[in-house]
């Protein structure tokens, strides 16, 4: 069992949470993923490490609740438990000093997952500035935590209300338009906005690393559930991902395959809100 | 009394219905049946039966033990060779293994040795003994085990006895590895079976720790040099499933068999929403391959209400990897065999997901490097076979975590982990291997025998290292 230390909603359906588990903290790196499990009957929820602080061994995670299981996840209180938390998973991110400024790019909830390779990038002695894009300025998320371990944040939001009126694409022309000499660009967020950063920056010339995650079940090397073409070949998120070279994912099939069980979480949705009981 | 050319049926639930539920198919025998089967038994004077086992269970033994209804007697001779006998009586290939050899299988069908097995394995559960744990001496040494699955189990089970003491690491949230997360409940029930045969291995004092994703959470280095553990062992299985490469596999409504059998077995997608995992199944349903696997995936599609359900496999019903009672389940409940028949291209509509399949006539040439005839395709016979799933089912590849994270330690080629096919010692001192990372997908029981000879292994390892 892992207890919730703290939990927090950052915006609506947004939630932070910080979950006790040491052996995972301590061996957490950048880049790397964890499976949950909130209860007996629940499923395997596959989520980007937010933060982890091997000291205190704390692991953070954020979540937009979006089916029934996030809902579950959701409900948790501090001080209670879930079943199972599993990692760190995956292939850690490439942590260096690189030859120029090193951007990171979180859209909506994929800045959390940014934070960490941020943090990394500065540590390693890079330049580091984030992008971060939300539809508004209200559900813009840890922009504190972002300052905190960047040289510079650009914002932009949908609708203009903070920011950069557009997408986060604006802020990558923006910045390769100032001259900025950028080495590579870690994109985090929907599959639509990673695909636009990586055409963006096909353009520019500029290595793009997006971080994926598609349906997985056992997340360590075993279903194949999560398998995208990049390139010529068939590589499994689990194992030889999450990261991928942006410009040879192909987004579409990706975008398809996430479609894949869209009505079944409708319908588990609704069977859970009608009983009001929750799974358990 | 004329001995019976044939095997005492064993009975089934009926085929119409089963095809419609997720509990076991077929449902033992009685004392009075298993004690006329064993009377069958001819107790050859070099008995043939035993060399076809992985483990060398003492069947003519045990056998006997059933004729004088000593069946207490007979489930202790056979756990004296297998940890996991009621897996075993229900999965073994036993056409190819004990039963091939047996004398009477010459002129007509061999002794149910694996039913008889079965018999007195379930009927020894039933009676819920209590385990005895072990008492272990206080400076025993310790091994890591990683995995949980037959070959990790009968290793740990070992061990124990011999008074080491033994941790299992688990990656999933459930121990058993293929027990629990490949083959089904209608074959192999859960609760009934796997949980009881792990708790008790876990009785006899084996610690079992899930959720530890050997390689990542720890490495094999740390485990011995931080963690205190004498010796390790590798038997962390099949791991990802291999694909044909075909246009058409990222479609939806594609899956591996893993991904399919998973979703159901382990996280129990056949309850959904119970259950919060969901599964989807069309209404026509194509298996690629035609192993155990298969079967099970094809099978399983029509309990979870595919209307026909197709094995589509490149050669011909001789060479179907399956074993026997599988393959004429499958047909009783009414899967469609199209054999000698190869997918070339999975077809998909503008929403992305499958619309059918293309395959391709084949037929056999001559043998290849396996001894089986090499399947070859008829030109110009290619035709569209209407699927709206697919499940690919031809096998898996190593997984790559350990071998990645451990310096020192040898892989083949394909990066199945290099291991003595005896002793199951690695190119690392102290770590060893056994199973299907080791020997690329088999069967549970050659796991089992694999994880046994390691015990044996490292208890002679361990001996040496304490002098």
């Amino acid at each position: 069992m892992f207890k919730i230390l703290r939990k927090e909603e950052l915006s609506p359906n947004v939630f932070s949470m910080d979950i006790d588990a040491p052996r995972v903290a301590k061996k957490a790196q950048a880049g790397q993923f964890i499976v949950l499990r909130v209860d007996e009957k629940g499923e395997r929820i596959p989520l980007t490490i937010a933060n982890f602080n091997r000291e205190t061994g704390v692991v953070n995670i954020v979540f937009q609740v979006i089916g029934a299981s996030t809902m579950a996840l959701a409900a948790v209180e501090p001080g209670e438990s879930i079943i199972d938390f599993v990692g760190p998973l995956g292939q850690p991110s490439e942590i260096k000093k690189f030859d120029g400024t090193v951007v990171v790019v979180g859209g909506g909830i994929g800045v959390a997952p940014t934070f960490p390779i941020a943090r990394a990038m500065k540590e390693a002695g890079n330049k580091v500035i984030a992008i971060m894009g939300a539809k508004n300025k209200d559900i813009l998320i840890m922009e504190d935590e972002m300052k905190e371990v960047t040289d510079e944040i650009l914002i932009t939001t949908d609708d203009g209300s903070r920011g950069i009126k557009g997408f986060v694409t604006y802020a990558v022309q923006e910045l390769a338009e100032r001259g900025e000499k950028i080495a590579q660009i870690t994109a985090i967020g929907p599959v639509i906005m990673m695909k636009s950063v990586a055409d963006c920056t096909r353009e520019l010339g500029i290595h793009t690393v997006v971080s994926l995650n598609p349906i997985m079940v056992d997340g360590t090397g075993m279903c194949g559930g999560c398998r995208v073409q990049v390139g010529d070949e068939t590589k499994f998120a689990c194992v030889d991902g999450p990261e991928f070279d942006g410009h040879l994912v192909d987004f579409k099939a990706l975008m398809s395959r996430q479609r894949m069980y869209r009505d079944l979480e409708a319908e588990e949705k609704d069977h859970i809100c009608n009983i009001g009981l929750g799974r358990k | 009394m004329a001995l019976s050319l044939k095997k005492h049926e064993m009975p089934v639930q009926d085929p119409k219905v089963r095809a419609h539920n997720f509990d076991e198919v077929a449902l033992g025998y009685d004392e009075e049946t298993a004690v006329a089967e064993a009377e069958r038994c001819l107790h050859c004077k070099i008995p043939q039966c035993r060399k076809g086992c992985p483990v060398s269970v003492d069947i003519p033994e045990f056998i006997g033990k059933i004729k004088e209804r000593d069946f207490d007697g007979a489930i202790e001779k056979i756990k004296e060779a297998n940890a996991l006998p009621a897996v075993c009586g229900r999965v073994c290939p036993q056409e190819n293994q004990c039963e091939k050899y047996c004398v009477l299988a010459k002129k007509g069908e061999s002794v149910g040795i694996g039913r008889l097995e079965r018999f007195v394995a379930d009927r020894y559960m039933a009676k819920n003994e209590e385990v005895k744990p072990i008492e272990f001496a206080e400076d025993a040494q310790k091994v890591a085990v990683l995995g949980s699955g037959p070959s990790g189990l009968s290793c740990a089970g070992d061990l124990a006895k011999m008074g080491y003491k033994v941790t299992v690491f688990e990656a999933l949230h459930k121990a058993g590895g293929v027990l629990s997360y490949g083959i089904p409940e209608f074959r192999l029930p859960k609760d009934k079976v796997v949980k009881k045969e792990i708790e008790n291995i876990e009785k006899l004092g084996v610690k079992f720790e899930l959720d530890a994703v050997a390689g990542r959470l720890f490495t094999v280095d740390e485990l011995m040099e931080e963690e205190g553990f004498d010796a390790v062992f590798i038997g962390t299985g099949a791991g990802l499933p291999r694909f044909q490469g075909i246009p058409g596999e990222g479609l939806n409504g594609v899956y591996s068999a893993n991904e399919f059998l998973t979703r159901c077995n382990l996280m129990k997608a056949y309850k959904f929403p119970e259950y919060a995992t969901p599964i989807k199944v069309g209404k026509n349903v194509a298996v690629i391959g035609g192993g155990n696997v298969a079967m099970d995936a094809a099978r399983t599609a029509l309990r979870l209400g595919a209307e026909h359900v197709y094995i589509v496999y490149r050669r011909s019903e001789a060479e179907l990897p399956a074993r026997k009672e599988e393959v004429e389940h499958a047909k009783e409940e009414g899967i469609d065999f199209k054999l000698l028949n190869n997918p070339v291209e999975i077809l998909g509509n503008e929403e992305g997901w499958v619309s059918g399949m293309k395959c391709i006539r084949m037929e056999l040439g001559e043998p290849d490097e396996s001894g089986r005839r090499r399947p070859v395709p008829v030109e110009g016979s290619e035709f569209e076979l209407a699927v709206d799933t697919v499940i690919v089912s031809i096998g898996t590849g190593p997984n790559p975590i350990i071998a990645h994270t451990t310096p020192g330690l040898a892989t083949t080629k394909r990066g199945n982990i290099e291991a003595d096919e005896e002793s199951c010692a690695t190119s690392k001192p102290g770590v060893f291997a056994g199973g299907d990372i080791v020997t690329g997908a088999a069967t549970v029981i050659l796991a089992m025998g694999a994880g046994r000879k390691a015990a044996a292994a490292i208890d002679e390892y361990l001996k040496s290292k304490k002098k």
